[in-house]
């Protein structure tokens, strides 16, 4: 059994279940926003800002920015685990990086979402 | 015929090189690749590659053909040079390291496949005959057992080209599900815990070079897909 201390759920299948689960509700997102934004054809700042104030698409935004950012861990991780395997402290500070910007826009969106 | 054959003898080249022949073929029949190797060993002794059965049974002479892999000894130059005119280009293997010419190192690919323990596994009494299966069980290993170890699939793998030393990689994991799926064999936990980690199955990205590949028809993809399942019902 090959061991990683660096992968999102320490194991492959966590981090392949995460991946999948994020991407369903990532998708379900997408196709809200499309949804709304064609259903409400004269959108007005009002309305756009009526939508981001209710708790439930508070709810519903952070669950997908949890998600792109778990999303994008485990795929940044994938890459960086394939492609940069020559360095053991070049692939490190790859992960580092990209820790560093996830968790920046995880609370900078939060912090954008409960401003509205 | 032209073929243009990868060189490469480490004690005597700085660097690998095509090599061009020119290839007569008696009666202008559509042989095998093989055969058209064996005429191009008739100019050149040095050329080296593998060959044992010459029938798609032992595996030894797997090769890249034209850009894909596959087993000299059943392929026709027909089928290896359409849409290439009159072209035929063999190479070794890709993504393992090169002996000689067309002979490649499997080490890693053997590594990968003695880490899923190959064989039945069984705690119970032995019977004083045979453990017997039904016919229905004896289907379930119906497109897994009748893997030949050419290694064109794994070697055709981008996921087995980055991590050859973590990811068990198409072969070693048909072979893993051929064990998984054995009504008597009694290890499945063990076998799965083995493969639970996020390289030895989970690297897997469903390329499907392995199933584009396989001279035998095999669909390793199919066979990774039922191995995640069990993971997945085995830990959720």
């Amino acid at each position: 059994m090959v061991n990683s201390v660096t992968n999102f759920g320490r194991s492959g299948l966590y981090d392949w279940v995460i991946q999948r689960l994020s991407a369903v509700i990532l998708a379900i997102y997408t196709l809200f926003l499309f949804g709304f934004v064609v259903a409400t054809p004269d959108l007005t700042f009002a309305e756009w800002h009526g939508l981001f104030s209710q708790v439930w698409m508070k709810v519903f935004s952070l669950a997908a920015l949890i998600s792109i950012c778990a999303h994008a861990w485990v795929g940044m991780w994938t890459i960086s685990t394939d492609y940069i395997t020559g360095s053991t402290s070049l692939r490190f500070i790859f992960q580092l990086v990209m820790a560093g910007f996830l968790f920046t826009y995880l609370v900078w969106g939060i912090d954008i979402l409960w401003s509205v | 015929m032209l073929v243009s054959v990868y060189r490469y003898n480490p004690e005597k080249d700085e660097a690998p090189y095509m090599q061009d022949y020119e290839i007569t073929i008696p009666g202008g029949k559509d042989v095998m690749v093989l055969d058209v190797l064996h005429l191009v060993k008739e100019q050149d002794v040095s050329v080296a590659y593998r060959r044992s059965c010459r029938e798609g049974v032992c595996g030894s002479d797997g090769m890249n053909i034209n850009g894909k892999n596959g087993l000299a000894c059943i392929t026709p130059i027909s089928e290896a040079t359409k849409g290439k005119m009159d072209k035929l280009v063999l190479r070794p293997l890709p993504g393992m390291p090169v002996i000689r010419d067309l002979v490649i190192d499997m080490s890693l690919f053997y590594q990968q496949y003695e880490k899923i323990k190959p064989y039945l596994h069984n705690d119970t009494p032995a019977p004083a005959i045979e453990r017997l299966q039904s016919p229905e069980e004896r289907a379930k290993l119906d497109g897994l057992y009748e893997c030949i170890l050419c290694a064109c699939c794994s070697t055709s793998c981008p996921s087995f080209w980055w991590n050859p030393d973590k990811f068990v990689g198409p072969a070693g994991l048909l072979q893993a599900y051929r064990f998984l799926a054995d009504s008597r064999d009694t290890s499945t936990e063990e076998r799965l815990a083995g493969l639970s980690d996020p390289f030895s199955v989970f690297r897997c990205r469903g390329i499907m070079n392995c199933v584009n590949v396989c001279p035998k028809g095999l669909n390793p993809t199919r066979a990774i897909g039922h191995i995640r399942n069990m993971l997945l019902s085995q830990q959720v």
